[in-house]
């Protein structure tokens, strides 16, 4: 049987032993019932939407009406539609400064928690609560706290003379302040990885560079970064993915407003589908807003091999 | 020496301070907006401690009438969803990682990356179709392409670690391949088990926008409810900031007891469902 090859030899062997008997015997099909089962829900919960959009994706189809084969023309015509060019500018946005910022604060905070202090373990366990929180609950109070008369985010800017902003309120700042809620989310994801990374760091380039009396800051930046330069990708990456896709937060706190200032291409695509009920141009959509994450993911291995010489 | 040492000390642990103090006082706003009558929510300067606190908005929300029915339809769903997943998603992390096939798991990869909205158009469309909807199956049935993909990444990466003498002496006893999934491979992967259930838990407890699209007025999970809870039904502050709290809290507590596991799963497979 092809199938048993693919078993590790070992246990063929141990198996032949228990198979003394006739050889027309039936054989055990190598590992593969175990494997059946979730085979089966995957095909049907995941590889089945995937084709289904996609041919959903060449149809006029609204909810209610028979689907209609129309070829390439939801794709043609996402470049003439504004409002998804407006979203996909802002996703780009959204997204750039969700990464950037999360990983930055996250280094900053694994170098300290690096370090050994009372209450580490606990208070580790504290600074992830953000990431695991539910979002809904969070969006919530973080809208509260965004109000421009009545939230505390504009009295704690008071209190060092900041005017107060509309945070939200407003399409010039709506991003950053959705931004900032992304940032406290998820910055301890970004330091669970690199802390993960410090840990593994060797000791030895540590101990000559204290023999030859460098300064803390060219220890980081000659020793840490490079060694931690991989973990720093594959956070970023992590961060892109999850921050591209952002839904939760956004939808919970301004459903893509004010007007369409903070719409991300993943709040527009719920508008189409689920608003409107157009599931074809929705489906098209989802599947060039699948390909613009490849492309991102693409983007960053490519930047991730042109610095592993300056950095690494 | 000894003043310098103590001068490290204390700007370690400011940095400590700096660094946890957004996520300590997030909650600890959260909790004093639920606890206030709407007179102290709207006072300015804002009162972080209020002379009388305000336990009925934590009265009113669950003894309103549909909480119950929401937290019951939270718990199957997240119930039946984890359970499925670790019912069929052990297995297969055994079976992946036994038949060193763990490029199979590119699809999992690319599960993780697909937008949970690409699932819901498709899955939508065909629960409308079978006539499921305004039953919780719907959301059961969605909820798996959260948990089953944490579960088989997170078990294969376990079972690829874990000794392989004890199943080649259980083999050689003649003990059949389930048998030995059964009674020598399972016991060991405890553990790992416990980190894929805890995760899958969570990112499905969690899960929003599924039960937006899916959830009627009967079948609504908390996350939902709550929100429903901004758009419609209540504009004061203190009952919404105690829902929140209600909502987030079962998550928020196994978070801090289960941490260690919690750290081992998102470090090791950094997968999250949705």
């Amino acid at each position: 049987m092809a199938r048993a090859g693919l078993a590790p030899p070992t246990v063929s062997t141990g198996e032949l032993a228990t198979d003394a008997a006739p050889a027309t015997r039936w054989r055990p099909p190598g590992y593969w019932p175990f494997v059946v089962p979730a085979l089966i829900v995957v095909v049907g919960v995941i590889v089945f939407p995937w084709a289904f959009t996609l041919w959903m994706s060449l149809h006029e189809w609204k909810v209610g009406s028979a689907p209609a084969f129309v070829g390439l023309s939801n794709y043609a015509r996402l470049p003439t539609d504004p409002r998804f060019l407006d979203a996909v500018w802002q996703t780009l946005l959204y997204t750039a400064l969700s990464v950037v910022l999360p990983l930055i604060l996250g280094t900053l905070a694994a170098c300290v928690f690096h370090a050994r202090f009372p209450l580490r373990g606990f208070l580790r366990g504290v600074f992830i609560l953000p990431m695991m929180a539910t979002p809904v609950a969070i969006a919530l109070v973080w809208t509260m706290m965004f109000h421009p008369q009545l939230g505390v985010l504009n009295y704690l800017l008071s209190l060092v003379g900041i005017p107060a902003q509309l945070w939200v309120f407003h399409p010039a700042t709506v991003i950053p302040s959705l931004v900032l809620v992304e940032t406290w989310q998820w910055t301890p994801l970004v330091m669970l990885i690199v802390l993960g990374g410090l840990a593994a760091l060797p000791t030895e380039p540590y101990e000559s560079a204290q023999i030859d009396g460098a300064s803390l800051w060219q220890v980081f930046r000659h020793i840490t970064l490079p060694l931690v330069a991989p973990f720093l990708f594959v956070a970023a990456m992590i961060r892109m993915i999850d921050a591209v896709k952002s839904f939760d937060i956004i939808f919970a706190i301004t459903q893509g407003g004010p007007g369409t200032a903070s719409e991300t291409i993943n709040i527009y695509l719920y508008s189409v589908a689920f608003a409107y009920y157009d599931v074809g141009y929705g489906s098209a959509i989802a599947v060039v807003f699948f390909l613009l994450i490849i492309a991102l993911a693409a983007a960053l291995l490519v930047v991730r091999k042109r610095t592993q010489g300056a950095v690494g | 020496m000894n003043l310098r040492w103590l001068l490290r000390q204390a700007a370690l642990l400011f940095a400590v301070l700096v660094i946890v103090s957004p996520v300590i006082l997030f909650f600890v706003w959260m909790l004093s907006l639920s606890v206030k009558y709407e007179i102290d929510n709207a006072a300015y300067p804002p009162i972080l401690i209020p002379e009388r606190f305000a336990w009925k908005n934590y009265i009113d929300v669950l003894e309103s009438n549909r909480f119950s029915t929401y937290f019951v339809n939270s718990l199957l769903v997240t119930g039946t969803a984890t359970g499925l997943a670790l019912l069929v998603g052990v297995p297969a992390g055994y079976g992946i990682a036994r038949m060193k096939a763990a490029k199979a798991a590119v699809v999992i990869l690319v599960a993780r990356i697909t937008p949970g909205l690409s699932y819901l158009i498709p899955l939508f469309l065909l629960f409308q179709w079978l006539g499921l909807l305004g039953t919780l199956w719907p959301q059961i049935i969605i909820h798996l392409v959260v948990t089953v993909p944490i579960v088989i990444w997170i078990m294969i990466g376990y079972f690829e670690t874990t000794p392989l003498e004890l199943e080649e002496a259980a083999v050689i006893d003649g003990a059949s391949r389930w048998q030995v999934f059964r009674h020598v491979a399972l016991p060991i992967a405890k553990p790992g088990i416990a980190v894929a259930m805890i995760l899958a838990v969570i990112f499905s407890w969690n899960n929003f926008v599924f039960g937006i699209v899916l959830a009627g007025r009967e079948t609504r999970t908390l996350p939902v409810a709550v929100y429903n809870m901004i758009s419609f039904d209540q504009l004061s502050w203190g009952p919404l900031a105690a829902a929140a709290l209600i909502v987030t809290l079962p998550v928020l507590v196994l978070t801090v007891f289960a941490q260690r596991q919690i750290v081992a799963g998102l470090t090791a497979g950094a997968v999250k469902g949705g």
